[in-house]
């Protein structure tokens, strides 16, 4: 585990250091550039929180929280905005980042399963493999289960990342009923003391019915056979979602139960702001980040950091 | 949504109403409920601010009707500059004067390219093209095996070279089309970050060695206020001629386009509408611009009523074929059928089984025009069973078509020909394969 954490941030650091001369403003410079505290500031200020797809609604309640703490505690000058608008958005996000102290720490039920869902192409997949890979580091013997018999070469994906990670798969031919492949991973970790199980399944947009009923089939087949499973379904979000994030969150946990979110490619430009609005409404805790294709770019979420990344030029 | 923002709008306007003109005071409140419905759909803010105040200026000094309420007005206005904005009509690929035309496709991870190499290689198969499929995606993880396997499942040739670099893999593509008579070859490339540098390099130098005649830049409808920098950090690089919005099928409103059309500018040319390869559809600016404003995409959904219903009448026939009841209607309705598609070289073409046809055959749609005329000139009774033509009616036909009885005669030899072959090829039912073929790609 080590040698992953003295990766540390640096990744993301320098993701988001590329976005200097980004088309969006950054608050930094909004801030360095403006002369006193105004609407003109505030609007300006606002429009950046949109920027980072945080949305107008909870743009417009961070903003209203903000004139509040300007009002109850006035800073001397404009650079001290910053850090209550950095306040205002972490408490947004209370809940969020990882359940203990250590990040990849696993609770006590073995084997420990993992169900991994969200929309088309987002990054599960990808996700799974870095997840698979820290378990494996940290001594565990992790089972990965190929649920997504749909997409075109979806399993050879997952192979792939499998021997990378140095976990075993189940996996079955292409089309074949994704529940029964859940069932049959479980089934199998049982029998060989494994201590995680990790579910792909695959991409699916949260609109469609039958797609998401069979999301419900591969949670009702577990737990039928192991009841306290699965233990934690993680919702893969890309952070370059726009407001549809929202409702993708709103129906995966409606079919699925989701208990945290990863959002994934961190490393580009986009903040992946709507975040804000799920933690806001649905109580969900952002768990994990990806910042990179590599099996070592999967970081915990901090909300101090992303927050300050929020408003990072 | 959308009855909800007219009726905001209305509330809004309601006061507006008398006043006969719209003003900059009176609409200030419209114009920011506006905004707020183009962020709640992902358009840029600043691409939004700039949108609202070209509204404004339209809007400014026009009269409003006694007939229409302010809200409607204003609405109107939008959808038009929305449209406008959008591109007011479908533009199509371009190919190249001399094959093999080039298309290479680009965008973020995860975005849908692969999947619309796939989709767009049936397509234009569907239009009588030959493409060739390039696995120019040599980092993602079985890359490769997943456009094998949807070259597999479209019936398209894939050009892969396993452990060689992205512009090797293109090079020899374009090469393998010119050698093997493929007319377009279709270039899957890596997902990328645009800033990721050496990626962003590895694209410049594919397009460098193949120069491609199109490069369409594939953006995901669910994309948010980022969408502008990534497009424009794309199109300075690459100059990228259209771009492609995938997941259209979901309830995203694709905000996104907007943003991409203000900062880029360049025709958005296809929309994906699924996992499958047959969710493609051409773009049209009018239906995104009502989606988003949420007016629901009407002229889509009777569009697909419409292909539904010829997908029936087209199973009627082949089991009418497979019965051997095909009658000279049917024979003429098929006739019209082709004569809709378009030139019949390209229409031979799209027959599965069907090898292209040598280049110096030409169809002639005259004959056709003749034999249309004739089966025109019978009784619905007589195109049924051809078997009660005797000497007077074929006389009688012959006359009312222009032709001479030779030519009928010819005709119902060709018909009755033509039913023994049926009998026998609809007994493997590829004729009745044949047939719905024909009219899936209208
Ligand atoms: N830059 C970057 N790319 C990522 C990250 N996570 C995943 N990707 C890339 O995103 C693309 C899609 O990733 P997958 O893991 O296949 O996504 P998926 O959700 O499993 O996709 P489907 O199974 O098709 O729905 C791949 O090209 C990945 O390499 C990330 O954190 N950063
Ligand atoms: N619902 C829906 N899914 C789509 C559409 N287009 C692509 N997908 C899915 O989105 C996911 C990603 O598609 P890919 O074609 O692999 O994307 P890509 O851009 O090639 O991904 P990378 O090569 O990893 O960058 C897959 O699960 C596809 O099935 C679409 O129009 N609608
Ligand atoms: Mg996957
Ligand atoms: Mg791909």
């Amino acid at each position: 585990m080590g040698i992953l954490d003295t990766l540390g941030f640096s990744k993301l650091k320098e993701g988001l250091a590329k976005t200097r001369e980004g088309l969006v403003g950054t608050v930094t410079r909004i801030l360095t550039g403006a002369p006193k505290i105004d609407e003109d500031l505030l609007e300006r200020l606002e429009e950046s929180l949109i920027g980072a797809d945080v949305g107008a609604g909870v743009a417009g309640e961070i903003m209203k929280g903000l004139r509040r703490r300007l009002k109850d505690t006035p800073p001397a000058d404009v650079s001290g905005v910053l850090p209550l608008l950095q306040l205002e958005v972490t408490s947004q996000l209370a809940g969020s980042g990882p359940a203990s102290a250590d990040p990849f720490a696993l609770p006590p039920a073995r084997p420990y399963v993992i169900l991994v869902v969200g929309i088309n192409g987002v990054g599960k997949t990808t996700t799974i493999g870095k997840l698979a890979r820290r378990y494996v580091a940290a001594g565990n013997k992790v089972l990965i289960a190929a649920a997504d018999t749909f997409r075109a070469a979806a399993g050879e994906q997952l192979e792939i990342w499998a021997k990378r990670a140095g976990a075993d798969i189940v996996i079955q031919k292409q089309g074949a009923d994704p529940a029964a492949v859940a069932f049959d991973a479980v089934a199998a970790a049982t029998a060989r003391k494994t201590d995680v199980v990790i579910i792909d399944t695959a991409g699916r947009l949260h609109t469609r019915v039958n797609l998401m009923e069979e999301l419900k089939k591969i949670g009702r087949v577990i737990a039928k056979q192991y009841p306290a499973a699965p233990h934690e379904v993680l919702l893969v979000l890309d952070a370059s979602t726009g407001q549809n994030g929202l409702q993708q969150a709103k129906l995966f946990s409606a079919a699925s139960g989701v208990t945290g979110i990863v959002l994934t490619k961190l490393d580009g430009t986009a903040k992946g702001g709507i975040v804000l609005a799920i933690a806001r409404d649905m109580q969900l805790p952002v768990r994990y980040i990806g910042v990179g294709e590599g099996v070592d770019d999967l970081q915990p979420f901090s909300p101090a950091d992303f927050t300050e990344a929020l408003f990072q030029a | 949504m959308f009855e909800d923002l007219s009726r905001k709008l209305d509330g809004v306007l309601k006061r507006l109403r008398g006043q006969g003109k719209i003003s900059e005071a009176n609409v200030a409140e419209t114009l920011r409920e506006v905004r707020r419905v183009l962020l709640d759909a992902d358009v840029n803010y600043k691409v939004a601010r700039q949108f609202v105040d070209d509204v404004l200026r339209r809007a400014v000094g026009q009269d409003v009707l006694q007939s229409i309420t302010p809200g409607q007005l204003i609405i109107k206005i939008i959808y038009d500059e929305l449209n406008r904005l959008l591109g007011t009509q479908n533009v199509g690929i371009t190919f190249a004067p001399m094959p093999p035309t080039v298309i290479m496709v680009a965008g973020l991870q995860g975005s849908g390219k692969t999947t619309f190499c796939a989709k767009l290689a049936l397509h234009l198969k569907g239009q009588g093209r030959f493409p060739l499929l390039a696995a120019a995606d040599v980092h993602r993880p079985a890359a490769i095996d997943q456009l094998e396997v949807l070259g597999k499942q479209v019936g398209i040739p894939v050009y892969a070279e396993r452990g060689a670099g992205a512009v090797d893999v293109a090079r020899g593509a374009l090469e393998h089309a010119r050698q093997s008579a493929r007319d377009v070859v279709i270039v899957d490339t890596a997902g990328r970050l645009h800033v990721d540098e050496d990626m962003m390099r590895e694209a410049e130098a594919v397009k460098t060695a193949v120069q491609p005649h199109e490069i369409l830049f594939v953006v995901d409808a669910m994309t948010g206020q980022d969408a502008v920098n990534t497009a424009l950090a794309f199109h300075q690089r690459l100059q990228y001629s259209g771009a492609v919005l995938t997941k259209m099928d979901g309830d995203a409103r694709g905000g996104a386009a907007i943003s991409l059309r203000a900062t880029v500018g360049v025709p958005i040319k296809f929309i994906g509408t699924g996992e499958k390869p047959e969710a493609l559809e051409k773009f049209h600016p009018d239906r995104l611009a009502s989606r988003i404003l949420g007016m629901g995409d009407i002229v889509t959904l009777v569009e697909k009523a419409q292909e539904q219903f010829d997908e029936e009448k087209a199973v009627a026939l082949e089991s009418k074929l497979r019965k051997a009841q095909f009658t000279l209607e049917d024979f003429m309705e098929q006739l019209q059928e082709v004569k809709k598609m378009g030139p019949l070289n390209q229409v031979m073409g799209m027959l599965p089984g069907m090898q292209r046809m040598p280049e110096n055959v030409t169809v002639d749609e005259k004959a056709l025009g003749r034999i249309e005329a004739m089966i025109r000139s019978m009784t619905p009774d007589e195109r049924r069973k051809p078997q009660i033509l005797n000497g007077s009616r074929r006389k009688r036909i012959a006359a009312g078509s222009g032709c001479t009885v030779q030519d009928l005669n010819r005709l119902i030899k060709q018909y009755e020909q033509m039913q023994r072959m049926m009998k026998t090829l609809s007994k493997g039912g590829k004729f009745g394969r044949m047939a719905r073929g024909m009219r899936i790609h209208p």
